[in-house]
């Protein structure tokens, strides 16, 4: 059987490997696999008896984004813009909240069993309320994505808050800190590596959020330009858009752990990167 | 350097008032979920200005508890504690404080972990810096000062933590356990280590330790903790001459202090021999 795209990437393969301890292999394994998974997709749309309606080639896809750039670009600008000020709202009331509900008994008593049970609604099910609330424009969205990717993030600062070694506590009172000392010396930074976690989860939650609002209801956004695309059997721009999405969702994530990594390169998680990078 | 313990219990002596009184003092924990639980009943003991007083006891006996309450961090439940002339209600002023676990914090430096109290009293980090420099070199750490904490070993860890504590040249030290998680070779290194910097400073030293050579080879005196409720059962002089060696160990009146501590356990019927 004739391979045209496959052996482009095999060799290479072959050639690398021996190089897998190197700082390269972090980027090489999930590139390999990606030009595997792509090749596999392109070989069974071109050879498979698999109509384009339903799968369309990879190629394909990438000719039709390269066609609709433009409107990928503004629609794009749409939906970022949305999740990005939803989450940026959930960090912003999120991580205060965390901190008020590990120090205030009565503030956690009085909101947390209600924050847990909001927790439980599925967002995409309250939805249309929220549109009805704020309209068809952006603004829903934006709610929407900050119901969704909030919880983590306070759930997070609360794990990471309450998580201090009681020594390191005791250690800043000795030397007569305040509560507010044992907060910014300790507690704090401590809790980071634990929020960080919490802000990646509800990265990818928020770009979820923005999409659910937008298929309810919307004249504009990423989610609104698939739903035309698929209401017209484009299904190469749907795909175009499930791309594009997924760029914008894995920037938007990579982007918040280039400053977790910034913020907390003493952490565990960061050594093990640095030692895997450094061939250790 | 070159002082005896001759010396030693002459300048204990010259301090007319102990530096630490510990009066009558009881301490219960109360639960809501469990039963009270009585941790020391009735502990009385002075402490003088740069004596180093170790306290040996079986585990859960209180000895952490009572040096929790020497520093100010909770409350005596009955009794009171005098440090110098002012009763303790709050953290003395003057303390270093050393726990089992080196509680360094993982994302400073060596250098900034040595320097935390200038960040947390406002003091001048310049003129600091040198001090924890130097305490670093005198704990063989020179070198180690942009290291993170996850880059040393357990050992070298708790030499930073000591160094810490013993920034703002403190008058009181209290230390828990802070050797039970190292292996024999480095603890002892350690308790050498630590007897010299006492030399030099002579602070006044609580030392809590499972280990009764280790108390007996550092200490002036060796205070005995009863099971729960802790009591005090003895409280033993170490008149022995300074700078101690590890070889003095072996000798026979170093094995008598420890063979009086060891009985003092057996008469609580811990330490069972057939």
């Amino acid at each position: 059987m004739a391979m045209p795209s496959v052996p482009a990437g095999t060799p290479d393969a072959a050639e690398l490997a021996p190089l897998g301890s190197r700082a390269s292999s972090s980027y090489l394994y999930p590139l390999i696999a990606t030009v595997v998974l792509f090749a596999v997709w392109e070989l069974a749309t071109r050879f498979g008896n698999i109509s384009p309606l339903i799968l369309p080639a990879p190629s394909k896809i990438l000719a039709t984004a390269v066609d609709h750039f433009p409107v990928l670009m503004r629609m794009s600008a749409v939906t970022a813009y949305e999740f990005v000020l939803g989450f940026g709202l959930a960090a912003v009331i999120g991580l205060p909240l965390g901190a008020l509900i590990v120090y205030s008994r009565p503030i956690e008593m009085t909101f947390y069993p209600m924050l847990v049970a909001f927790q439980t609604i599925p967002k995409a099910a309250i939805a249309p309320i929220f549109i009805v609330w704020l309209g068809t424009g952006i603004m829903s969205k934006v709610l929407i994505a900050f119901a969704i990717s909030f919880f983590p993030i306070m759930v997070d600062t609360i794990i990471g808050l309450r998580s201090s070694q009681p020594e390191t506590v005791y250690l800043v009172r000795a030397m007569g800190g305040t509560p507010y000392q044992v907060f910014r010396h300790v507690r704090f930074p401590n809790a980071l590596p634990a929020i960080f976690g919490g802000l990646k989860v509800a990265s990818t939650l928020a770009v979820i959020g923005a999409i659910v609002g937008e298929f309810v209801s919307s004249d504009t956004g990423l989610g609104y330009l698939l739903l035309v695309a698929n209401g017209e059997l484009d299904t190469r721009l749907v795909f175009a858009c499930v791309l594009v999405l997924t760029l914008l969702g894995l920037a938007f994530f990579f982007a918040i752990e280039a400053m977790e990594k910034v913020f907390v390169r003493w952490h565990v998680s960061a050594r093990q990167a640095e030692a895997a990078a450094s061939g250790e | 350097m070159r002082t005896t313990g001759q010396a030693r219990s002459e300048l204990a002596v010259v301090g007319a008032e102990p530096f630490v009184r510990i009066v009558g003092v009881e301490k219960v924990f109360s639960s809501r979920t469990r039963a009270a639980l009585k941790a020391l009943d009735n502990i009385s003991l002075d402490i003088a200005a740069g004596e180093f007083v170790s306290i040996v006891g079986p585990s859960g006996c209180g000895k952490s508890t009572l040096m929790m309450l020497v520093s100010g961090l909770i409350p005596t439940t009955r009794g009171e504690i005098v440090i110098e002339t002012s009763k303790v209600n709050r953290p003395y002023a003057n303390l270093g404080i050393v726990f089992q676990r080196d509680a360094l914090l993982e994302w400073r430096t060596v250098l900034d972990n040595v320097l935390l109290q200038a960040d947390i009293r406002h003091l001048d980090r310049r003129k600091l810096t040198p001090t924890a420099v130097d305490l670093l070199a005198r704990t063989g750490l020179a070198g180690f000062e942009k290291y993170y904490p996850w880059e040393l070993s357990g050992g070298m860890r708790q030499r930073v933590a000591i160094c810490r504590a013993l920034l703002g040249n403190p008058s009181l030290l209290l230390m828990d356990e802070p050797f039970g998680a190292l292996d024999a070779m480095t603890r002892e290194q350690m308790n050498l280590d630590l007897q010299r910097i006492w030399l030099q400073d002579r602070e006044t030293v609580l030392f809590i330790t499972h280990s009764i050579s280790e108390a007996v080879f550092l200490s002036d005196r060796v205070i005995v903790m009863s099971p729960r409720p802790g009591r005090i059962a003895a409280d033993i002089r170490i008149d022995l001459p300074r700078p101690r060696k590890l070889s003095m160990r072996e000798e026979s009146s170093f094995g008598r202090y420890v063979a009086g501590i060891r009985e003092t356990f057996q008469s609580f019927g811990l330490l069972k021999e057939d």
